[in-house]
């Protein structure tokens, strides 16, 4: 059996290509791209080389700043305003209650949809004359609000959506740690009469940390992709108020057809997202430790 | 993970009503939109402007006539023009996407075998790897993609970008890793005796992946499928980057329309609602293996 050996590579070689090809080459291309000048009716074989300009051109340009403030401040926004929503529902939802795999099922629905139909359905919505909000407030005698039209609103509208979109997220996987908890330390404390805040805060959450790390973690990266919902929304108005940084790449690409820029932005959010990761990694090594000299405590005590 | 919810620690048998409240509020706040946007799909576009309430108005199917003249067997009397965008886009949306989840299931789950049973590649690296391609977002892409599609991967005259195959290959590998990563985890789990009988039998490394281990690892296949024809189904921005007027998906179209001042909603959301009605179908059918393809990441990694 000759060939035995050579089996695993029969098995991996399509997905190493096809990897290959489509994703690692062209990641690399990327930052080739970012140090060039380059339009996209050049062929990258034109392009002048610039070296670093792009990114310190970026750096103190107005606008790629403003857009990476607002990126931080809407994925900070959201994820924070999404973990304390999804983890205290699971938390308060975690008994057996009727009806909870259809509200399961539900809950999957937001975040199966397009983020293209999202956005229609919530740019609906947000409507000044047509939509629910506006029409609602009218009905009970308040004025209208500038959902989308004004640069405070707009930032709201669209923490608005995705907090709606991707809360039931963090509420599933929050829901599936607090199930798979070893039983032992809740029953102790529970003889030690601890209360149910006391269980929460110093059993419960505790343990699940390592599953809330990297959901907090998985949920982070993906509101740095947003893209979509804000694109049919706003479009990143008015003016720059919600234009994240996924949209500006698009925009620089292709609106202003510069494609080097948009390589040294996508770059910079790349290495944004590989600094997020790995402090978050380290404290997960670090928390995993804790929450396992807890669990020694709580069957020791 | 178990559908059933486990009895907790402060396992009342009679739940308090205000819980079943909850549970319905969240259940209606979840399928509002939806509901707004299937019931805006069926007004004509006098009800949508008009005062009167959401939800009291005549039904009717015309805007879906409108949005499929094409493909209906007879010409609806309302459309005096039809526009053949929708009803093409239609096809190639499906053409991608199932051809795309096809390929990335078949390579990915030979993939996954190599990893799984010959062990020449550690699981740490896998899952390392998986993350990473999930933090890349698809605008870092874009400019790369559109690149090396438009200038490098051609054959003579014909170039990948605007192709059926373009599209496809960026789905593939953007779906890999993690349909790579969830298999492996169904395939740990079969039996090795199972394959080693087939191999006393005398069949062939790839008869036993295919007659032995592919038809025992469904579940993990129906949430890799779900997972994949939803990306390749819903995403937007490298498909506009990529395709052409005549190899367009119905994201594309949907953002394209949106562009003109005047939004006849009735029409668009019934658009928005045909593209929704797949993912739904999916989740009403499916929501366990999508729950388990969500938590295989965080809960058990």
């Amino acid at each position: 059996m000759t060939h035995r050996r050579l089996t695993p590579y029969y098995f991996l070689a399509p997905a190493l290509l096809v990897l290959g090809f489509a994703l690692l080459y062209p990641i690399g291309y990327m930052v080739y791209a970012s140090f060039l000048e380059w339009n996209p009716s050049q062929r990258i074989g034109e392009a002048t080389f610039v070296g670093l300009r792009n990114y310190t051109w970026l750096l103190q340009d107005e606008s790629f700043r403003e857009s990476l403030g607002v990126t931080l401040k809407f994925a900070a926004i959201v994820v924070s305003l999404e973990m304390i929503l999804g983890v205290g529902l699971a938390l308060l939802l975690d008994r057996s209650i009727r009806g909870m795999s259809v509200l399961r099922t539900v809950f999957i629905l937001p975040m199966m949809i397009a983020p293209i139909v999202v956005g229609l359905v919530w740019r609906y919505m947000y409507h000044p004359t047509v939509g629910l909000f506006n029409k609602t407030l009218n009905a009970i005698g308040l004025e209208s609000v500038p959902w989308l039209s004004d640069s405070f609103w707009s930032l709201t509208s669209i923490i608005i959506a995705d907090i709606w979109q991707w809360t039931p997220f963090i509420f599933i996987l929050s829901l599936a740690a607090l199930q798979s908890l070893p039983r032992s330390a809740l029953e102790a404390a529970r003889i030690d009469g601890a209360s149910a805040w006391q269980q929460i805060f110093h059993i419960k959450l505790p343990l699940m940390m390592p599953v809330l790390i990297v959901t907090c973690l998985l949920r982070l990266i993906d509101a740095f992709k947003v893209l979509e919902v804000v694109l049919v929304m706003t479009n990143g108005g008015p003016g720059l108020s919600t234009e994240i940084l996924s949209l500006r790449i698009a925009r620089t690409a292709s609106e202003f057809r510069e494609l080097g820029v948009a390589a040294a932005m996508s770059n910079y959010l790349l290495m944004l997202l590989m600094l997020i990761t790995m402090v978050m990694f380290l404290y997960t090594r670090l928390s995993e430790r804790r929450a396992l000299r807890q669990v020694q405590l709580a069957e020791e005590g | 993970m178990s559908q059933t919810m486990n009895q907790t620690s402060e396992s009342s048998v009679r739940q308090n009503p205000g819980f079943y409240a909850l549970v319905t509020a969240l259940a209606v706040m979840a399928l509002g939109p939806i509901v707004i946007m299937l019931a805006t799909s069926l007004k004509l576009n006098v009800d949508v402007m008009s005062n009167t309430s959401q939800l009291l108005f005549m039904p009717t199917l015309s805007n879906y006539e409108t949005v499929l003249c094409d493909v209906l067997w007879y010409s609806p009397a309302h459309v005096e023009y039809c526009d053949p965008t929708f009803g093409r886009a239609l096809k190639n949306s499906l053409i991608i996407a199932i051809i795309s989840t096809a390929i990335t299931l078949i390579i990915g789950a030979m993939a996954a075998y190599a990893i799984a049973r010959f062990r020449f590649m550690g699981r740490g690296v896998l899952s390392g790897t998986t993350l990473m391609m999930r933090m890349v977002p698809p605008a870092v892409l874009l400019v790369p993609v559109f690149g090396i599609w438009t200038f490098t991967y051609c054959f003579g005259e014909e170039c990948l970008a605007g192709s059926y195959s373009g599209i496809i290959l960026v789905y593939v590998a953007m779906n890999l890793p993690f349909v790579i990563w969830i298999l492996q985890s169904f395939i740990v789990q079969i039996p090795v005796q199972l394959e080693e009988a087939a191999r006393v039998d005398g069949a062939n490394p790839f008869q036993v992946f295919f007659l032995v281990v592919l038809p025992l690892i469904k579940p993990g296949m129906a949430a890799a499928a779900i997972f994949t024809f939803r990306i390749a189904w819903n995403e937007f921005l490298l498909a506009n980057a990529l395709l052409d007027r005549n190899t367009r998906t119905v994201p594309v179209t949907i953002v394209n329309s949106l562009t003109e001042y005047d939004i006849d909603w009735g029409v668009i959301m019934a658009t928005g609602s045909l593209l929704a009605i797949p993912p739904i179908l999916f989740t009403l059918f499916a929501s366990r293996q999508i729950i388990t393809g969500m938590t295989a990441g965080a809960v058990k990694g």
